[in-house]
């Protein structure tokens, strides 16, 4: 069986998929990748379910030695990733072999790469998904981040399927630091003044940004009557709440699921991944948009990942079938 | 006072559903059964829903459904529900109180200038409301504890709270699941594990049941706590 051996477990490296949903009002958070868009691509180009789990390696520093064959992909942030010291392209796929050492060398752009594996990863599902959450030990490998040594069995395949892909330019996200908001759910409590200053405003993210949210330093916001506490209500991923201090924070994938401040806007869930991408030191501004406009920007990412799959799924592939001793190479193309 | 429904829109996943503005078991159990009338309807788009205190997030997933189809399913099951009983547990939580584990127990006695004894028997003689789950996974927030016994939360929270213990943090009475950092006065601790993940749900307590506390001895405790750990 094909695994994964951390030679270096770098900044925080976790195994991630879509998120573990239906659990909020238990306490549990979504969890899950934070560019939802980058870790399906990945999985898609090497032949997996969109919603399998991969590993998210946030920041340079990763490193790790593969034992059998498989196909990887890297997708999201460009970490200056090497196969044997070969430049590797993100947003394509690899054929591994045996003793393949795979490094992230340096940020090159963006914060979060995903490294998809084929067949994805053998470990189980905690609540429906293999996401972890670090905070109450849950998913992934023992519920934490990799370490030097770790080691993770990739689910065992008896037909190795090589699909050599990239996605078309055209289709690559390009990450920006100026995202899209909605107004609500309690912008009311701001008045015109502070909504427009947080509007042409640039904030930072500062060093306590994390998976859990993104603490923001920049002009600070007074809500009115000085009044920031309300009574505690649901959370989700992009919520912009502003406590009695004035400086924001943005919700993240492990966000707490109740809170008690007031919430200016929120991001629009097109624009998740661009804020994945960022990282403490780097600048953030916001626009506001209508409900409209957000929706059609979500459908607009949907549709993209439904044109890459049918686009991956047309392309020729190239099995290897060992028989006896002997390994076959046989490409096949879809009708 | 008029009874409020509001649906405001919250991201472009979400749907706010704001009810009466204050802390009130009245308010509270109009959620829990509102979030119940909901996961019954299995409205395709709608993924899950949290309870808070006096408001209930409803997120969907914009590719099946939109806002104002929600809005209007919404307002739709408001206006039929509310004589619909939804069906919730009544459970006793077994606790220690005092001691090592209810190190603040003294505390909140003096603070009121009453027993130690005395501040057992008000918080084990109410029925309280699980009014929300949050903060950790399955931390409980119970409404309905007397204010005689309502006390300040510690000025700097505790790096680090045992599992099951029971706490005070001002009029409200709440129960550690996990082991976590935590400011709330510590009274008493349960033997009962109240989150695992391998069970669905993972939590003992669910938004919506009714909690009694039920004083037990050092010996029960230790009894009780070998029960599940074997």
């Amino acid at each position: 069986m094909a695994k994964l051996i951390v030679k270096s477990g770098g900044l925080f490296t976790t195994i991630q998929d879509l998120g573990r949903y239906g659990y909020q009002k238990y306490g549990i958070p979504p969890s899950g990748a934070m560019d939802g868009f980058a870790l399906q691509v990945s999985n898609l180009l090497v032949g997996n379910k969109r919603n399998e789990s991969a590993l998210e390696i946030t920041s340079a520093g990763f490193s790790a030695i593969f034992e059998g064959e498989c196909e990887i992909a890297i997708t999201g942030a460009d970490l200056s990733a090497t196969l044997n010291g070969k430049m590797m392209m993100p947003w394509q796929s690899f054929h591994i072999q045996d003793g393949d050492i795979l490094k992230f060398e340096k940020i090159k752009s963006g914060f979060r790469a995903y490294l998809s594996v084929s067949g994805g990863f053998d470990i189980p599902k905690i609540l429906g998904s293999k996401s972890t959450y670090v905070r109450a030990k849950i998913g992934g490998h023992y519920g934490r981040k990799l370490r030097n040594g770790d080691e993770i069995a990739l689910k065992s395949k008896n037909l190795l399927v090589f699909h050599g892909t990239k996605i078309p330019s055209h289709m690559i996200p390009t990450y920006s630091n100026h995202v899209r908001v909605v107004l609500g759910p309690e912008s009311d409590r701001f008045s015109k003044t502070e909504i427009e200053k947080f509007f042409s405003s640039t904030y930072r993210l500062t060093a306590q940004s994390d998976r859990m949210g993104y603490r923001l330093n920049g002009p600070t916001l007074r809500a009115k009557d000085g009044k920031h506490d309300i009574l505690s209500n649901g959370m989700i991923i992009g919520a912009i709440q502003v406590p009695p201090d004035g400086n924001p924070i943005v919700m993240m994938s492990d966000h707490p699921t109740v809170g008690g401040y007031v919430k200016i806007s929120t991001v629009i869930s097109a624009d998740i991944p661009s804020l994945a991408q960022l990282k403490p030191g780097d600048k953030l501004s916001f626009e506001h948009v209508t409900l409209g406009e957000a929706r059609k920007a979500y459908l607009h990412m949907q549709k993209t990942l439904d044109l890459l799959e049918t686009h991956i799924k047309k392309k020729p592939k190239v099995f290897f079938i060992k028989i006896g001793e002997k390994l076959y190479k046989v490409k096949v193309r879809a009708r | 006072m008029r009874k409020q429904f509001e649906c405001v829109p919250y991201g472009d996943t979400a749907v706010l559903v704001n009810f009466t503005n204050k802390i009130d078991p009245k308010v509270n159990s109009a959620v829990h059964s509102f979030s119940a009338v909901i996961s019954n309807e299995k409205i395709e788009g709608i993924v899950e829903t949290i309870p808070a205190y006096s408001s209930l997030t409803i997120i969907y997933d914009p590719k099946l459904i939109d806002f104002s189809t929600i809005v209007e399913k919404l307002n739709k099951l408001h206006t039929q529900c509310g004589k619909q009983t939804s069906h919730f547990s009544s459970i006793k939580i077994p606790i220690l109180y005092g001691g090592e584990y209810g190190p603040d127990l003294h505390f909140v006695a003096k603070y009121h200038h009453i027993s130690i004894e005395e501040v057992i028997k008000i918080h084990a003689s109410a029925e309280y409301l699980v009014y929300m789950i949050g903060f950790t996974p399955g931390f409980a927030y119970l409404g309905g504890m007397s204010e005689k016994i309502a006390t300040p939360r510690l000025e700097s929270p505790r790096k680090s709270v045992p599992a099951g213990s029971v706490g005070i943090g001002d009029k409200q009475t709440g129960i550690y699941s996990i082991e976590s950092p935590g400011g709330w006065r510590i009274i008493g601790r349960t033997p009962l594990e109240l989150f695992n993940t391998k069970k669905d749900p993972p939590t003992l307590l669910k938004p919506g049941d009714k909690v009694r506390f039920v004083p037990i001895s050092k010996k029960e405790y230790e009894q009780q706590l070998k029960k599940w750990q074997n």
